[in-house]
């Protein structure tokens, strides 16, 4: 398993290095268009081949890793770090404010936020920036994404409120803050690292589907949502099987990341 | 424990009132709201445009629509849907069912293989399955809930399958690291180095101490399904509410998807007020 | 001895074969959307329409291949020279699937349901070239004359669209005069009509038509979901296929997909123009100059969008109306060349100066500006990717926005918050008087400027005066020299940037047998009553 672990960790470096270093790897500029040879399978010209409008896959999912491994993982800590904050406080806290927030969190998980988003793209300005569009569309989804992990959260505060840990915790004078920082937060690690691990993937995914509202990554900068929604087209992977490597890529990398930040297995 | 469950009935029915204010004031101001794609559509007269744009008249004023939703909605009358044409109510009844059943169907095999997996990286027998739970799981949060839907279209397996395959991981990843967590506590190594067997530590031991947060995983899981419900109907063909949620969200069709939102509110407030009145009933019975 | 049993059995085999193709079967497609309305005067969706054009009789019917106006309910009729008055001699001895005698009633009360104000029927604001009520008077049970309150263009053509509906029966909805009519409707699944028992036409030799017993249309909005059920052999054909599945399947089977050639619809990019448009008023000055709008439509690279976009399945567009749509199309029309320096050329007549790759007004602002589309159109999508790398050759960045529908209408019709857009118009119609709505610059359609209360450019004021010209009159020669002109001042204004006309694709099963694709609307079952499905047995 260490072996195992270790590997996760090199491959995650070499794939942000390679992310930071798009511009150098890349043997083209991700927005070029090689208009004679669309749809073109893998060569010495073009590694993955061309995308359906002669652009260089290979380039593309460069710098595509460039935008959705610093962004997605970003958006799932902050997500991580709401869910920690509501659920794991009014699970410690109990009571009518822990009814209270759970009850904001169930309504928050039924509401229609799509319609949010809508208004966020139609407040902001239509020449913005790709990398600022795609920065406010991680931060909403960081911000909308937090709900289903505080449910979890709050049950394993609210266990660790009753524990021994934590009433011995108390009998020493511990409050508050520090004894939610120091003696709660650390034991709800499992649920925080679960939410992280299984955010990014989501994160990255949605970002996609968020395009259908103008958010997104705005073309022609590529991301590894939009490289991802053109498996959606599934007729046509049996012919150009290249366009999975994008969505191996991110496997590779999310099981990496299950890999290095998982618990040491204990076993009975 | 009959108090509590009154307490929370009573919950339900204010948050399920105010979420569906909470979705009627997002989709009244969110943008395109008063629009129509026939306003398209070059036949269409002046007058013919000016009546289209006075149809919606009734839905701008945000509280005197709402009100009027809920004295009719009293009486059964749940309002007409104006993308489809036809009673919300009908629409409703018609398909509910069918997404209850992808849901249930789904929800149950992705807990079945989620969480048979997660304990089996309990078990130093099956410990390699840990390895298998991780690498399926990473795969499977990867693949797009289109393509799972797609797929399970190309190979003619049961849309509860895309379900299955959207929940399992989830439920995995939190299984999986709460089981880790709980085998490394101190009250259970002194119990395996009592001897105790492995079995009687998870039933026991273990899980007692990670039923909470199972239960709330479980609430949670049914929104999660809800949520996948969407692309599946629409990609396998489904006449379920799902479908029906996509349709009536890119038509802006205001009394649809205040109803949808109430189901939706009730459906994700019964489910975690469920898990939530299990684990107390169950910690009472520890106490 | 052996060679008369094989012709033997090869007659039967055939004989059995053309009767068994002609007792008919089920002819299976898909519907992409669920129909918003069963009510034939109310349709305005595909979806509806596909229903209204399979279940619904009509006086007149446009022969969709030679594009011929041929009787159908009307054995007759007459138009009145100044175009107000039609009269039908209407056949006899029909009924509606219901059972109730087809007579001028019901006729009369169609066309009454149709113009009432209180219905705001899209095919009865079609007829409507003026305010005023129009009369019926019915002469015999079967002849009706029908009286408007001015002159209507192309009148009995507009009666192509017109699904008459009973006056006498008691479920309106269902009682129809076309071959099918609904036998079962599944919300949200599929739909299923069977052939009308009492459908009045019938074949050379007598048999009663249509031969198909039954059409099933499943709701299936997924395109690659149809095409997977097409090559299974689930569904008979795929009406309008798009051109990237058209090479698909044209590669296993290129006996099963059809090519008619370009289409009438059109895809096209356009400035706003609006006065109160919340845009700065530098990129305001940009989009109504005639030069930086002929610039750019020069910039940009139609057979390129032709080629990579449609995979060659569309033509480049020379103006408003497809070449395909023979008569109105003006001949002398080319589609603007791709020419980057000729663009720059324009561009410097207004000031422009390329700097650094960068192009720049006279004031010194970078011009850059954005176009809006609706997203989940891929074509659209890469269109404009595509005219983003062009018109950054020529010093232009282009932020290209893709938008849900909802939100890109209410950008382009309300709150005029876009600067460039692109879409596309689906022409249904031959006659220019379709488009009326576009041309004229009151109307809420005229989308780069709509809603004028006077035309605010003399190129838009001397458009509306040829339209209402061409309207008004019932000389083929002068509507057409009229149009012409239209379309040679929209040529020259440039205020929509025409991109391509996409090549109407479509794609049939084997089995379907008299199935002939045409350019215009329903492609693939114009001739629905006439298609027959080979059985299996017949095919062993």
């Amino acid at each position: 398993m260490r072996v195992i672990r270790k590997l996760a960790g090199a491959i995650l470096l070499v794939v942000v290095i390679a992310a930071i270093g798009a511009s150098w790897f890349a043997p083209t500029d991700y927005a070029a268009q090689f208009r004679e040879a669309p749809n073109a399978s893998p060569s010495r010209q073009h590694w993955l081949g061309t995308d359906e409008i002669g652009r260089d896959r290979f380039s593309r999912t460069l710098y595509g890793t460039r935008v959705s491994l610093l962004l997605a993982p970003a958006a799932a800590l902050l997500s991580t770090l709401i869910a920690a904050l509501i659920g794991g406080v009014a699970g410690c806290l109990g009571g009518i404010w822990e009814r209270l927030a759970m009850g904001v969190t169930d309504l928050f998980l039924s509401l229609p936020w799509l319609f949010l988003l809508i208004t966020v793209r139609a407040l902001l300005p239509l020449n913005v920036s790709p990398f600022a569009s795609a920065l406010v569309t991680f931060l909403m989804l960081g911000l909308l994404g937090w709900a289903a992990s505080a449910r979890i959260l709050c049950a394993g505060a609210r266990a660790l409120r009753r524990s021994d840990l934590v009433v011995q915790a108390r009998a020493l004078g511990v409050h508050g803050v520090r004894l939610f920082a120091v003696h709660v937060l650390p034991n709800l690690r499992p649920i925080l690292l679960a939410q992280f691990l299984i955010s990014i993937p989501v994160f990255i995914l949605s970002e996609a589907n968020l395009g259908i509202l103008g958010l997104g990554v705005a073309e022609p900068m590529p991301s590894w949502g939009s490289l991802l929604k053109e498996l959606e087209g599934l007729t046509s992977l049996s012919d150009q099987p290249w366009k999975l490597v994008p969505l191996v890529l991110l496997m590779v990398v999310v099981t990496s990341f299950q890999m290095v930040l998982s618990p040491e297995e204990v076993t009975a | 424990m009959l108090s509590r469950i009154i307490r929370h009935l009573l919950a339900i029915v204010a948050m399920v009132i105010f979420g569906g204010l909470a979705c009627a004031s997002l989709v009244r101001f969110a943008s395109g709201f008063d629009t129509d794609e026939q306003q398209l559509d070059l036949r269409l007269s002046a007058e013919s445009l000016q009546a289209l744009h006075e149809s919606h008249r009734s839905e701008k004023n945000l509280s005197q629509f709402y009100i009027t939703y809920l004295k009719r909605a009293l009486h059964g009358d749940l309002g007409v849907s104006h993308s489809l044409n036809q009673p919300v109510a009908s629409l409703l009844r018609g398909r509910f069912p069918d997404t209850l059943r992808l849901m249930t169907m789904g929800l149950a095999l992705g807990w079945a293989i989620g969480l048979g997996l997660a304990f089996s990286t309990a078990l130093p027998r099956f410990s390699a399955y840990s390895f298998l739970g991780v690498a399926l799981s990473g795969v499977l949060l990867c693949i797009p809930a289109a393509v799972l839907a797609l797929l399970s279209v190309v190979v003619n397996a049961p849309a509860y399958l895309a379900v299955a395959l959207i929940v399992f991981p989830k439920v995995f990843t939190y299984s999986r690291n709460l089981l880790a967590k709980a085998f490394s506590s101190p009250h259970i190594i002194t119990a395996r180095a009592k001897g105790l067997g492995t079995l009687r530590i998870l039933l026991w031991h273990v899980l007692p101490v990670v039923a909470p947060s199972l239960l709330a995983l479980a609430g949670v899981s049914v929104s999660i399904a809800l949520g996948a419900a969407i692309p599946i109907e629409a990609l396998c063909g489904l006449a379920g509410v799902g479908n029906l949620a996509w349709q009536a969200a890119l038509g802006r069709d205001l009394p649809l998807l205040v109803n949808i939102t109430v189901v939706v509110t009730l459906v994700t407030l019964l489910a975690n007020s469920g898990a939530d009145v299990l684990s107390h009933a169950m910690r009472g019975k520890q106490a | 001895m052996i060679r008369r049993v094989s012709y033997l059995s090869l007659t039967i085999l055939i004989v059995f074969g053309i009767s068994s193709a002609q007792t008919g079967s089920e002819l299976r497609f898909c519907l992409r959307n669920e129909p918003k309305t069963f009510n034939p005067l109310l349709v305005e969706d595909d979806a509806s329409e596909t229903v209204r054009y399979l279940t619904g009789g009509v006086l007149v019917r446009s022969n969709r291949q030679t594009q011929k106006l041929e009787p159908e309910l009307a054995s007759s009729w007459k138009l009145s020279k100044d175009g107000r008055v039609i009269t039908f001699q209407l056949r006899k001895g029909v009924f509606f699937s219901d059972g109730t005698p087809f007579s001028a009633d019901d006729v009369a009360y169609t066309v009454k349901q149709m113009m009432d104000p209180a219905l705001h029927s899209p095919t009865g604001d079609a007829f409507r070239s003026t305010p005023g009520a129009v009369s019926t008077h019915v002469l015999s049970p079967h002849r009706i004359v029908v009286t408007f309150p001015a002159p209507v263009a192309d009148l009995d053509e507009l009666f192509d669209q017109v699904a008459i509906m009973s006056a006498h029966s008691p479920n309106k909805e269902k009682a129809v005069l076309g071959p099918f009519m609904l036998a079962d409707y599944k919300p949200g699944s599929s739909l299923l009509l069977k052939r009308n028992p009492n459908y009045w036409k019938s074949d050379g030799q007598g048999h009663k038509l249509p031969y198909l017993d039954t059409i099933r249309l499943d709701i299936q909005p997924n395109r690659d979901i149809e095409l997977l059920r097409f090559k299974r052999g689930e569904l008979d054909l795929i009406n309008s296929l798009d051109s990237e599945y058209f090479d698909r399947l044209a590669s296993s089977s290129p006996n099963l997909v059809r090519d008619a050639g370009p289409s009438l619809d059109s895809e096209q990019m356009w400035f706003n123009q609006v006065a109160q448009a919340p845009i700065p008023d530098y990129k305001r000055k940009w989009f109504r100059s005639t030069n930086f709008r002929r610039a750019i439509s020069l910039a940009i690279n139609r057979e390129d969008l032709s080629r990579i976009v449609f995979n060659g399945h569309a033509r480049r567009a020379a103006g408003p109306i497809s070449a395909a749509n023979k008569f109105w199309f003006n001949q002398d029309l080319r589609p603007d060349p791709y020419s980057p320096d000729t663009a720059l050329a324009k561009l410097q007549l207004d000031g422009f100066e390329r700097r650094g790759g960068v192009l720049y007004d006279a004031s010194g602002s970078a011009v850059e500006f954005s176009i809006i589309t609706n997203a989940g159109n891929k074509y659209r999508e890469r269109m404009a990717i595509l005219i983003q790398q062009d018109l950054q050759k020529i010093g232009i960045k282009v932020n290209v926005v893709t938008l849900d529908f909802p939100s890109l209408i209410e950008r382009i019709s309300q709150s005029f918050n876009y600067e460039g857009a692109i879409l596309g118009l689906t022409n249904v119609d031959l006659d220019p008087n379709a488009q009326m709505n576009v041309w004229l610059s009151s109307s809420e359609n005229h989308q780069w400027n709509p809603q004028q209360k006077a035309p605010e450019t003399t190129w838009e004021a001397e458009i509306d005066k040829l339209m209402r010209e061409q309207a008004s009159s019932f000389d083929p020669k002068k509507r057409k020299k009229a149009f012409d002109q239209v379309q040679e001042i929209v040529v020259e204004q440039a205020p929509f940037i025409y991109l391509v006309n996409r090549n109407a694709l479509s794609a049939v099963s084997s089995s379907v047998q008299g199935a002939k694709p045409v350019i215009l609307r329903p492609q693939t079952y114009w001739n629905v009553e006439w298609l027959t499905r080979r059985t299996e047995v017949a095919a062993r």
